[in-house]
């Protein structure tokens, strides 16, 4: 009797303590719903909207949108993956994998009124979170495509439909699709690009997932270049069909590009200097295939 | 020595059908992606192959029951589920050039690759109870003793594969492994019914 007393009280204690915790530093949910693959959840603090794929606090937020700023990327890594601009600055078809917020296929849009823009996600409640809280718009330019990034390259290249974009942005969070990062899928990537196709892809760099992955588009793709960031862990993969670009050149395409890219916040200038295609992993690592990706367990490692 | 045999091939057996069971999602992500849809065609396919194989396995059963007929379970699984090192691939790109629905693709892939093994798979379980059952007042307590090893065995068998032996070994390897275990069970019956002949 005693002890369900004083549990009550300690119960009663943490109710009464319970709101001020979740007031101290804590964004505001605008949203939350549970779809068929995740916690969707959108928060807001400041002028600074965010989706996040899990109720965890410390999660990374998938995209952000400044709401005063509609236009400027949040994040580097977003804006690193323009970097791909460099190789190819007038992409006429372009595919995303993974919509997330939409940022990325809503710049290009912009960016690029001739292109013809493909997003894939494989979460249809994605989608709708993206139009209705990260003003993201379909139109005829701009086409979603609700399913499996693999089956839909697999059923494009059957089509012999051919990117001069592809974007691999479907690896945000705390689950990698482990058949999206796999020497075949990349393989059935690489015969989606046109001749001087060019795929980017956001990475992960910090755990020894690193030398796995990074060994894994070094065996499909001989020309890539690594850009990392100066002030996260993040680091981009650009790959080409063509030659890598000289630094020069790169500088050049940079400097046209600037202004058009300036209220996206991307600072392109900065870019063709960071960009290496040294290998900087252990190159005896073998790479990741169908047979063999424990990608998530090695990201935990 | 009978009873300690029969129990083990039955836990061996628990333990390669959810082995398999979880190998199927990663052998059909490629054609079907790892969407939730293929998990619930994998998943159909291995409740229907259990259960038509328990019943199949239980009929069998009435037939004086032996251990050469169960060591022959063992060896029929197995050479009915290596083919899919070797022509899985193949299959799974003729089902994905025929069916668009990836829902439809991926359970008639399932079905074509794990229906079989699976099936008598599941004889194993029932098939152990009649062989192990001398005194019908304690079916009861023998037949959950069994039910109790093989759901052990498929704990396990989920637990090591996904765990651990994706991230030791390619999937091929591990399907050959399993079908070396189920050779080996065979003929380890087979070395039980030759003692007790």
């Amino acid at each position: 009797m005693k002890h369900t007393a004083s549990a009550s009280g300690i119960i009663l204690f943490l109710l009464c303590i319970s709101p001020v915790f979740s007031l101290v530093g804590a964004p505001k949910v605008v949203h939350s719903e549970r779809s068929l693959y995740r916690n969707i959840l959108v928060t807001e603090e400041y002028s600074r909207r965010c989706l996040q794929f899990s109720v965890k606090r410390d999660q990374r937020s998938q995209s952000c949108i400044n709401l005063n700023y509609p236009k400027q990327m949040v994040f580097s890594y977003t804006k690193m993956m323009m970097a791909s601009l460099l190789l190819n600055s007038t992409p006429k078809r372009i595919l995303i994998i993974g919509l997330g917020g939409g940022t990325l296929p809503m710049a290009l849009s912009q960016l690029l009124p001739e292109s013809e823009i493909t997003a894939v996600e494989i979460d249809a409640a994605v989608v709708k979170v993206a139009e209705d809280f990260f003003r993201f718009r379909k139109s005829k330019s701009v086409v979603v495509e609700v399913q499996d990034a693999r089956v839909f390259g697999k059923r494009a290249a059957l089509k012999k439909l051919k990117y001069d974009l592809i974007m691999l942005d479907a690896y945000n969070g705390d689950y990698i699709p482990e058949h999206l990062l796999t020497r075949e899928y990349l393989e059935e990537c690489k015969k989606l690009l046109s001749d001087n196709g060019v795929l980017v892809a956001n990475t992960f760099s910090i755990s020894r997932l690193y030398h796995y992955e990074s060994a894994t588009y070094a065996a499909v793709f001989r020309n890539m270049f690594n850009l990392k960031s100066n002030t996260s862990s993040n680091r981009i993969i650009i790959a080409s069909m063509q030659n890598l670009p000289s630094l020069q050149e790169m500088q050049e395409t940079a400097k046209a590009l600037k202004a058009r890219l300036k209220p996206y916040d991307i600072p392109i200038h900065r870019y063709p200097k960071r960009l290496n295609s040294r290998p900087d992993w252990d190159t005896n690592t073998e790479p990741l295939t169908d047979q063999y990706s424990p990608a998530n367990l090695l990201n935990a490692r | 020595m009978r009873q300690l045999t029969i129990c083990t091939l039955a836990f061996t057996g628990g333990f390669v059908i959810m082995s398999i069971e979880l190998l199927g999602g990663r052998i059909l992500s490629p054609y079907f992606g790892s969407s939730v849809y293929v998990w619930g065609s994998i998943i159909t396919v291995f409740m229907l192959s259990l259960s038509a194989g328990y019943l199949i396995g239980g009929r069998l059963s009435l037939y004086k029951p032996s251990i050469r007929r169960f060591a022959t379970l063992f060896f029929v699984a197995g050479v009915l589920l290596y083919p899919l090192v070797h022509y899985g691939e193949e299959l799974m790109r003729f089902v994905f050039e025929r069916i668009e629905d990836p829902r439809y693709g991926s359970l008639t892939a399932a079905l074509l690759m794990f229906l079989p093994p699976t099936i008598v798979l599941g004889m194993i379980s029932p098939y152990s109870v009649s062989l192990l059952v001398t005194d019908v007042s304690k079916s009861g307590s023998i037949a959950g003793y069994l039910y109790f090893i093989s759901t052990l065995g498929s704990a396990i068998g989920t637990l090591l594969t996904s765990f651990y032996l994706v991230l030791w070994f390619d999937i091929d390897f591990i399907l050959t492994g399993l079908t070396g275990i189920l050779l080996v069970c065979a003929a380890l019956a087979a070395t039980l019914h030759w003692g007790e002949e």
